[in-house]
């Protein structure tokens, strides 16, 4: 019988296979950040190890770095002992670091591809849960814990149950205006925050096969917001264009045998999954969470549902609890919902094609008064490129704060938080209590939605703006 | 890490679900660089509120967590599993647990137990009519007691031999250094390496 890409992947990462034990599995890529790695190198020194495969290692700071003064030294001294444990670190076991001011320093789901170290066919691990990220090349990659990030740098192999499969399908086209991170939000809507759970989940169907790589990584990103252990994508000829010329990509002959490899991994006609969920593109229009797990979404075009629309007890519980926290009323439309701040970045939504979209809405028009706008790059490189094409310019013009690469406002753990009670618009992956800051609301949405309630200063889609005469630049 | 096989103690009931782990322990929390003293950011956002369940005082000194189901969705962050443990817990019990999550806890030597969500329903019953209930926590035949109620929980075998045996990974891994030569040395020419750094 045929096997599905995710069974290539895994079967060709087998080091040992045993009967009633995981799989130990070798790992292709580690990405180390700041938080979730100094009590893993102290496990090694505690135990007298090296790492294994420093050549299979990169590390960055992103996580709790500021976005601006990144010249200057970190002013919080806990985050700062951080960071520079991170730096020691690496000199002491000889990794590859790209820190604050390097091109290449950023979230560290921006710099893997960008670098072209993200390739199919891989295993891919980090710190980190939305590693889910890389699995757009069709690579397996997933999130670990600290135990496991020294286990990792020990040995260069996990052990791993393996998992089941699922096929997501989503056939036809997006309507213009909606984006993955609209066709992602809806399915987490539909099939719940722990529907995917022990599966790893191929994306297919025509309309997956339309996007981007990097809309492809939005998809695989949020992978982990419906629980799976993985998401992936079977790589193409999108994918291989993407890598081509991408400065860790191989080279002549070694190019050659890579994609000959890639092309084999793809699904085999008769190979079967252990589960299968059908959306259609057509179906799907700018979507939004009113709550605080990102299952709890709706079309922009609804209102705040009642708890009481909720069958399953524990459902309306949560939901009970999400509006008070939100500070929101059953029957409100969405679109009357005043945002104070909006954030544009994350390894969601990070990349230049994120800011493009969301340029190309601002271009002409300014950031209601009340609102305030952060544009975050995802990586050095990608704020090096916006200003290239002229973005900054843009954003700066509609009165938008610009501003340095890391994980920003995703999750407050660096300067850039909500205040109690303030309410954010986000194209970031996670809209849980207290995520962007104590006592923060957020709503998810698409870096366009993002654009367009700047804009307004409710949420609100491109759509709903009046036309401006503005020469946008032809890139946006 | 410490061998675990029985765990008796009191219990708390957390009547929520989707509890994530930026709930369990915020990120402010996680700047520092030493594996201990995350106590103080268990449930930080709760905690303030002097109804959440363990600012009660008949729930003092708990070590077993029976919450809702979707315990532990969302961040990697063993930080989670850390806290827990640091304020005294050694076992949760819940019906869905984040993957993430659970594996952590497997390699911490937190117990994450998962039974069905009526078990879960009929726990909280029960602690709450007493809050002294003792809840019995059995790994070795993979059961939980408590009062009147007594049930099954599901936990994967290897984590479960594990933590019977007090087993670390890396050592158990290292143990296959040659299998691990071995496959590195049919890995194909053009996988990328980190280094030299190209640009």
């Amino acid at each position: 019988m045929g096997r599905t890409l995710s069974e290539k992947v895994w079967d060709a990462h087998v080091v040992r296979h045993a009967d009633g034990e995981p799989d130990l599995l070798y790992i292709d890529l580690h990405l180390v950040h700041e938080v979730t790695s100094p009590q893993a190198f102290d496990g090694l020194r505690l135990g007298g190890r090296q790492v294994r495969r420093p050549d299979l290692t990169i590390a960055t700071e992103d996580h709790n770095v500021p976005t601006y003064d990144v010249d200057k030294p970190i002013a919080d001294p806990v985050s700062r002992t951080q960071v520079d444990t991170l730096r020691k670190n690496a000199e002491e076991f000889g990794i590859r670091i790209h820190t604050l001011g390097d091109p290449d320093q950023g979230v560290v789901h921006v710099i893997g591809p960008q670098l072209g170290l993200t390739q199919p066919g891989m295993t891919v691990v980090c710190g980190d849960s939305h590693t889910s990220t890389h699995g757009a090349f069709g690579a397996i990659a997933f999130g670990i814990g600290t135990s496991e990030v020294e286990h990792v740098l020990a040995t260069q192999t996990l052990m791993q149950a393996r998992p089941k499969t699922m096929a997501v399908t989503v056939d036809g086209v997006l309507p213009d205006g909606v984006s993955a991170k609209d066709l992602v939000l809806a399915l987490i809507a539909q099939v719940g925050t722990g529907g995917g759970q022990g599966y790893i989940v191929e994306y297919r169907g025509e309309a997956i096969r339309a996007l981007s790589m990097e809309a492809r990584m939005t998809i695989c990103n949020m992978s982990i917001e419906w629980g799976a252990k993985a998401g992936m994508i079977a790589p193409d000829e999108t994918t291989f264009s993407y890598l081509q010329d991408k400065p860790h990509a191989p080279q002549g002959v070694d190019w050659e045998a890579a994609v000959e490899y890639w092309k084999s991994l793809a699904t085999d006609a008769d190979a079967t999954f252990d589960r299968e969920v059908v959306l259609r593109a057509e179906d799907i229009t700018p979507f939004v969470t009113w709550g605080t797990n990102p299952g709890q979404g709706i079309p922009l075009s609804e209102s705040v549902p009642s708890p009481d629309a909720f069958a399953n007890e524990n459902d309306k519980r949560a939901a009970e609890r999400a509006l008070e926290y939100m500070g929101l009323t059953a029957g409100t439309p969405m679109r009357e919902i005043h945002v104070d701040t909006v954030f544009l970045g994350s390894c969601t939504n990070g990349r230049i094609e994120d800011l493009r979209a969301a340029a190309g809405v601002l271009a002409g028009r300014k950031v209601a008064e009340g609102t305030r706008m952060l544009v975050v790059p995802g990586s050095g490189r990608v704020r090096l490129q916006a200003e290239a094409e002229g973005l900054d310019a843009i954003f700066k013009d509609a009165g938008a704060e610009w501003r340095g690469a890391g994980c920003s406002m995703c999750l407050g753990m660096n300067p850039d938080q909500l205040a109690p009670g303030e309410r954010s618009a986000s194209t970031s992956n996670r809209n849980f209590e207290g995520r962007q800051g104590k006592g923060g609301r957020t709503h998810l949405v698409s870096p366009l939605v993002a654009a367009a309630t700047a804009v307004t200063g409710t949420l609100a889609a491109p759509a709903d703006l009046p036309p401006v005469d503005v020469a946008v630049p032809e890139n946006v | 890490m410490e061998a675990f096989t029985q765990h008796i103690g009191t219990a708390a009931p957390l009547r929520r679900s989707n509890v994530d782990t930026d709930q369990i322990i915020p990120a402010v929390y996680l700047k520092r660089v030493t594996r201990t003293g995350f106590e103080d950011g268990l449930f930080a956002a709760w905690r303030n509120d002097p109804e959440f369940v363990l600012n009660q005082p008949e729930y003092g000194g708990v070590s077993v967590l029976v919450a809702g189901p979707d315990f532990g969705t969302g961040s990697s962050r063993e930080h989670a599993v850390w806290a827990l443990l640091d304020y005294g817990f050694r076992v949760v019990v819940s019906s869905r647990f984040g993957d993430i999550f659970r594996g952590n806890s497997g390699k911490a030597g937190l117990l994450a137990a998962l039974v069905e969500q009526d078990v879960v329903e009929r726990l909280w019953t029960t602690i709450e009519a007493d809050p002294g209930t003792k809840v019995t926590v059995d790994l070795e035949h993979k059961t939980i007691s408590a009062g009147d109620v007594s049930a099954p929980f599901e936990i994967d075998d290897y984590t479960r031999y594990r933590l019977l045996n007090g087993l670390d990974d890396v050592g158990i891994t290292l143990s296959h250094e040659a299998d691990i030569a071995a496959y590195e040395a049919t890995r194909p020419a053009f996988k990328p390496a980190t280094l030299p750094a190209k640009a």
